[in-house]
């Protein structure tokens, strides 16, 4: 069971989790009258798998987008690699090392599988715009270097046969794969997965089953998901928080998850009799 | 069958990323540089020069300008002729007032003052987008005549309103003014048109061209990848501006040699730029060379064949001009949207096989 002390604890299958990468506290979100989250509060540790799931509407893309900086909280704070995150643009979360997926892929179309994967670079590439006019000497080599580095992640997802190929032809999971590889290739401290399985069919999650597991382990990025998929929920994740009505519910391993009985309730309905 | 990449194999990531990998087009592109350099200046004279090449390069670069802008940015601008026109009194005030410096850096400067006024009015494309800033942006095109038109100081208080080149020699050759040689203002703005292109191509391949491209497919995605939204599309408009800029005062300066800016730089001027851009294919540098060539060349070829050919009458001839220019446009709108770049491209992957099937 979980060793919550905070130097962090092993799992079963011998992995090191750290300690708190981020932690939320009290969260409380509002789009005028409405709560999309309310004083929600949970923590990720380094090198974990973290799943958030609940039913439809139940704030967890809100959730998402208030660590990646679309949405700003009205109360509640973000603690980010231990200090106080101050409100800031989605950018400015990008270039301290979060990244994320979309649930409807947002890949930039018109652009090659190579070039999608270089943008996830953009944060290492430092040259300015007069040397990347002369191309020869720094931009180039900066060029080459980050090129080097996106071939390996292009190797590790298997898309190499795809690389030159423009997104726009591509099939869905191939988009998603993509859209992963974008993220990854941003070296990210924590990697924000917005319902990478959706609309795949099983032999495509089992291989983006794989890939996030790989993830985890060769690079020891931590992961922050949200899937549908219950299957999959709990055989990848370390810990699951799970939400109803912008409200937590649950929050622990996936066997305590799926003994908790108010997260049965949320999902199966409550008996009236 | 004429073209192939069989066997073209890149052991480098430098080759890799090569503005022109494949073998064929390398030496296409060489071989049409070394016949620009080193046989059309010896046969050109002051018609071809006048009517084809010298409208020709100017227009490409102020094409690359705006691809920069709209194809590659996704900013879409009508301001383009009161940009060229900032370049072009930029270029007049500057060699009035420094007549010792070289019209070189005369040049340069003039589309680092146009990079300027670009930002300037680039700045509501943070809040608008799509047509809403194509109004905006219009209102930078009229502002600006009316700006050069109504305050004399741009004009140096001439009583006629215009603006007039002065003589100004590169390497004791004349390149502005009413004496000049054909083929040193063609070899001048060749010069020009070379680096630009080579600049724009190299900017638009890296860092900064991923930044530009991501705004435009996709400007939420852009930021989660870290693309500070306000300094690419600012960006974008100081760079578009400053080739704009620079094709304004070449435009002014080595072309026309006289200039009233509600002539030469009206919206017509902006319409026309962006044609070029749309025809030759956004987001694409050849295409702008190649919709910069469509438009220069296709009135000259018309008036040529109507009047010269036909024997038509010159003014039905010219009517005739703007309702084929028109139709074509729209012609090619419905049936390649992508411009003649991408019927290049297409013409490329066909002829790989060609004539085989497979």
């Amino acid at each position: 069971m979980l060793d919550a002390s905070d130097e962090g604890y092993v799992t079963e299958d011998g992995r090191r989790i750290g300690g708190v990468l981020m932690e939320m506290k009290n969260i409380t979100l509002r789009f005028g009258g409405v709560k999309a989250i309310t004083d929600i509060s949970f923590d990720i540790r380094e090198g974990e798998i973290r799943a958030i799931i609940g039913p439809n509407g139940a704030g967890k893309s809100s959730m998402l987008n208030v660590i990646s900086g679309f949405y700003v909280p009205q109360e509640g704070e973000v603690w980010y690699k231990g200090a106080k995150r101050p409100p800031m643009k989605p950018y400015q979360v990008a270039q301290l090392g979060i990244a994320r997926t979309f649930q409807n892929i947002a890949l930039f179309e018109g652009m090659t599988v190579l070039d999608n994967v270089m943008t996830g670079r953009l944060n290492y590439m430092k040259t300015n715009m007069f040397q990347q006019a002369l191309w020869k000497g720094k931009a180039e080599a900066e060029e080459v270097e980050n090129r080097e580095f996106v071939e390996k992640i292009i190797d590790f997802l298997e898309i190499q046969s795809i690389r030159k190929t423009p997104v726009a032809r591509l099939p869905y999971g191939l988009k998603k794969r993509v859209e992963l590889a974008r993220a990854l290739a941003a070296e990210p401290s924590l990697l924000l997965l917005d319902e990478p399985m959706a609309g795949m069919n099983v032999e495509e999650k089992e291989d983006m089953s794989r890939f996030i597991l790989d993830v985890n382990d060769e690079f020891g990025t931590t992961i922050a998901l949200i899937e549908h998929d219950m299957g999959v929920v709990m055989d990848l994740s370390d810990r699951v928080v799970v939400m109803d009505y912008g409200k937590k519910i649950g929050d622990g391993t996936p066997d305590d998850i799926r003994s908790n009985q108010a997260v049965i309730d949320a999902y199966l309905g409550v008996a009236h009799d | 069958m004429f073209y192939r990449e069989a066997g073209d194999f890149k052991t480098s990531y430098e080759e890799d990323s090569q503005t022109f990998p494949i073998k064929f087009d390398r030496y296409r592109y060489y071989f049409v540089l070394a016949f620009a350099f080193a046989v059309v200046p010896f046969v050109i004279n002051d018609y071809w020069v006048n009517a084809i090449f010298m409208p020709f390069l100017i227009y490409s670069i102020a094409a690359i300008g705006l691809n920069i802008l709209v194809g590659y940015c996704g900013q879409v601008s009508l301001g383009t002729g009161g940009f060229m026109a900032v370049g072009a009194y930029a270029v007049y005030k500057l060699m009035t007032a420094f007549p010792e410096v070289n019209i070189i850096f005369h040049v340069i400067a003039a589309g680092g003052i146009t990079a300027i006024v670009g930002v300037l009015f680039g700045l509501p494309s943070l809040r608008i987008k799509g047509f809403y800033l194509a109004v905006a942006t219009l209102a930078a095109q009229f502002f600006l005549v009316w700006l050069f038109n109504r305050v004399p100081w741009f004009y140096n208080h001439s009583a006629s309103g215009q603006i007039n080149a002065p003589e100004r020699t590169v390497f004791g050759v004349e390149v502005t003014g009413p004496n000049t040689e054909a083929w040193a203002t063609y070899l001048f703005c060749l010069v020009f048109t070379l680096i630009c292109a080579i600049l724009a191509r190299n900017l638009t391949r890296g860092v900064q061209g991923r930044k530009w491209m991501a705004i435009r497919d996709m400007d939420i995605a852009a930021e989660i990848i870290g693309v500070d939204p306000l300094r690419a599309k600012l960006s974008a408009f100081a760079v578009s501006s400053f080739f704009v800029g620079i094709a304004g005062a070449l435009f002014f300066a080595v072309y026309l040699g006289a200039v009233e800016v509600g002539e030469a730089f009206g919206i017509n001027k902006s319409f026309l730029v962006l044609f070029m851009v749309i025809i030759g294919g956004l987001g694409s540098i050849f295409g702008s060379f190649a919709g910069a060539a469509f438009l220069v060349l296709l009135p000259v070829l018309l008036k040529n064949t109507l009047v010269g050919g036909l024997g038509w009458p010159t003014d039905l001839a010219s009517h005739l001009e703007f309702m084929i220019v028109g139709a074509l446009i729209i012609a090619f709108l419905i049936a390649e949207p992508h411009g003649l770049a991408q019927l290049w491209r297409v013409a490329k992957e066909k002829l790989r096989l060609w004539p085989f099937p497979h």
